[in-house]
């Protein structure tokens, strides 16, 4: 199922093929199914209790990609990124585009040529997507602006219980989600997969606003620099070590409730958890939170390396640590005002 | 000045203002009507009149430090929380919420980002007898000073507000209009608190007691000056003030007799834009207070200033608007 959900299409703003796959899927465990404005998936599970709480699980659909801009005489692709891309990474990567399964490849200037210029850095707009077409003509036949392109990279599994494929980030939290609504709560649980969260955070400002949940926790695919050259103290989070549960970032402070509860979560069922030791970043949470008159809110990450890369890595332990942490959370019996 | 002092001394950094909370609710009660908290942590005291929803509020938090990890040699590493002054850091003490100290030192020379200093935690040695966990947050050390009507401490932009709430909470026996005291929290790291109040007020008119924040060295001059009144916030970078307030302000003062100053300001931002934009939007504006050093371990105000806005304020909520 992971699988499917990161080799599939989806970035911000042209959500369609991934929402379709996780709407099916939903369908099969959910009471209730509906697409907003924005184009939000939001799927309603009662609760088995009839406890008035009603909490809302979010992880984002989309993934960073590319968008053409426009196209040279000589049949190159100009493009913009969509979402935090780091240009560093994504020299002679593969692409393929949304509509036609076209194939590129990221070009750069070769080295011998960039003599002039002694500076190690990448800027995006010294890159192009060679389609392989013989001219402008030719591009034009397949391609025009404001085409959508994502990595093309296919997912596998490898070393020690280990995996890699783009679009980890959010495709776990979607996974998660999915694995999740198997199971029935004690509340009312909204699984909502937003759209457009690389570019902004927005389709959760528009979710929240209109499921206006009593609490929500975000399900995230995080950064994690465990890497050679990295002092310890930058590792954000560790791969392997359990689901990260997020503190402080730049977006918002988390419910300690919420945070607490995770922990307990976590400690009474022996599974491994991690806090996040970063406060760069931020999320769907940012969003949420102050959504209206405000919505308690938490963040639970799995960590990712090479995030926003064709070659994210993530450990399936953290993604079943992240599962049953959260799973235990919904079970936990709150006040009427979710004060977890 | 007692009560100033004690709120200065608590340490309430952005996210984690319970202490500070618990101590105002404490002070509140029997002034107010309602009482509540709400998911932020916003803390919103209520005392009815017939008249219109009035909003009062100042923020509650101060910025401060969160522990993001413990290095190798058992020193804190740590991220700021709010827009912390790094220059002024080294050889500072700070206070942990469990009451460690710390203090700050540089780990390279010529320190430019939070990951150049760590805290040193007094007595913290070896694993076991780590005093501080990953998340455990700190402020500036307290110190309150005094002299001449002039008063120096940590957090004096965020607890000279709530000073102003609470003493109007007390002087105002009964009320014409409904008025919403709000201690805000979450203020330092975007006015959060302040946008969830409002929605949830929907006030008819909202006023926020602040900084002005200005500096005697600046190279323009600025509007206002210490110890020369409260101010109304015309305009900053965030937001200017809506007529119908500069209006009551200028009102209320006249009948009470005294001076206010005019702030215009192109550096700061502050919460009354978030408050503005909130919900359908609120008929906002600010009364400030002059400030000089914001976010250092001795923000500098004057006494007289404090209770100058108390006056014009408590002149205002008894207008029929």
């Amino acid at each position: 199922m992971l699988e499917r959900l990161s080799n599939a299409f989806g970035v911000s703003g042209s959500e369609d093929e991934i929402r379709n796959i996780l709407k099916n899927e939903m369908s099969k465990t959910c009471n209730n199914i509906t697409i907003d404005t924005m184009g939000n998936l939001i799927c309603f599970k009662k609760g088995e209790n009839g406890y008035k709480n009603s909490i809302m699980l979010s992880a984002h659909m989309d993934e960073v990609g590319f968008i053409v801009s426009g196209i040279t005489k000589e049949g190159y692709l100009r493009f913009k990124t969509v979402g935090g891309i780091d240009a560093r990474v994504i020299v002679a990567k593969k692409v393929v585009f949304q509509t036609n399964q076209i194939k590129g490849v990221i070009g750069i200037r070769p080295p011998h040529l960039a003599n002039d210029d002694k500076s190690q850095s990448v800027n995006v707009s010294d890159l192009y997507i060679d389609i392989g077409a013989k001219n402008e003509t030719d591009a034009r036949k397949y391609i025009k602006e404001g085409d959508y392109a994502c990595f093309d990279s296919n997912f596998i599994t490898f070393g020690n219980r280990l995996i890699k494929g783009k679009a980890l980030d959010d495709r776990i939290g979607c996974f998660t989600l999915v694995e999740l609504s198997k199971f029935s709560y004690p509340h009312d649980i909204y699984f909502v997969f937003t759209v457009q969260e690389e570019v902004g955070c927005r389709g959760a400002a528009v979710a929240a606003y209109n499921v206006a949940p009593k609490a929500a926790l975000v399900v995230e695919g995080t950064t994690c620099s465990d890497v050679p050259g990295t002092d310890e103290i930058s590792f954000a989070t560790r791969l392997g070590k359990g689901a990260a549960i997020s503190l402080f970032d730049r977006a918002s402070y988390s419910d300690k409730g919420i945070v607490n509860a995770l922990v307990r979560s976590a400690k009474k069922n022996k599974l491994n958890y991690q806090f996040k030791q970063t406060t760069f970043g931020g999320n769907d949470a940012g969003a949420i939170h102050l959504s209206e008159k405000g919505i308690r809110t938490g963040v639970i990450s799995v960590p990712c390396r090479y995030i926003h890369s064709p070659s994210s890595v993530a450990s399936v332990l953290d993604i079943e640590s992240c599962q049953n942490i959260v799973k235990n959370f919904l079970m936990s019996e709150v006040d009427e005002e979710c004060n977890f | 000045m007692q009560l100033l002092k004690e709120l200065c001394a608590i340490s309430a950094p952005s996210g984690s203002e319970g202490k500070l909370r618990e101590f105002i609710i404490k002070n509140a009660e029997g002034f107010c009507d309602e009482i509540k908290t709400d998911s932020l942590g916003n803390l919103i005291a209520r005392k009815k009149g017939a008249g219109k929803r009035i909003m009062l509020s100042a923020h509650m938090d101060e910025v401060g430090f969160i522990t993001i990890a413990i290095d190798k040699k058992d020193y804190v590493a740590f991220s700021e929380i709010g827009d912390v002054k790094l220059n002024t850091l080294t050889g500072n003490k700070v206070l942990f919420l469990n009451d460690k100290t710390g203090i700050v030192v540089e780990k390279v020379e010529k320190p430019i980002k939070p990951s150049d200093y760590r805290i040193e935690v007094l007595g913290c040695k070896g694993e076991s007898l780590y005093m501080v966990n990953v998340g455990d947050v700190a402020t500036f050390y307290p110190a309150f000073d005094y002299n001449n009507n002039f008063i120096s401490s940590k957090a004096l932009n965020s607890r000279m507000g709530c000073y102003v709430l609470l003493q109007l909470l007390k002087e105002i026996q009964t009320s014409k209009n409904d008025l919403y005291f709000v201690f805000t929290a979450q203020h330092q790291i975007g006015f959060r608190g302040a946008k969830i109040a409002a929605a949830q007020i929907d006030p008819h008119y909202s006023i926020t007691i602040d900084s002005a924040v200005y500096n005697d060295f600046a190279d323009i001059d600025s509007s206002v000056s210490i110890d020369m009144g409260p101010a109304v916030k015309i305009m900053d970078s965030s937001t200017i003030c809506h007529p119908k307030i500069r209006k009551l302000l200028s009102e209320a003062a006249e009948e009470e007799g005294m001076q206010i100053q005019l702030e215009v300001s192109e550096n700061f931002k502050s919460a009354g834009s978030a408050i503005q934009t909130a919900g359908a939007g609120v008929i906002s504006g600010t009364v400030s207070i002059p400030l000089k050093y914001i976010n250092t371990p001795n923000e500098v105000i004057s006494f007289n200033d404090v209770k100058g806005s108390i006056r014009l304020l408590k002149r205002m909520c008894a207008k029929e608007i």
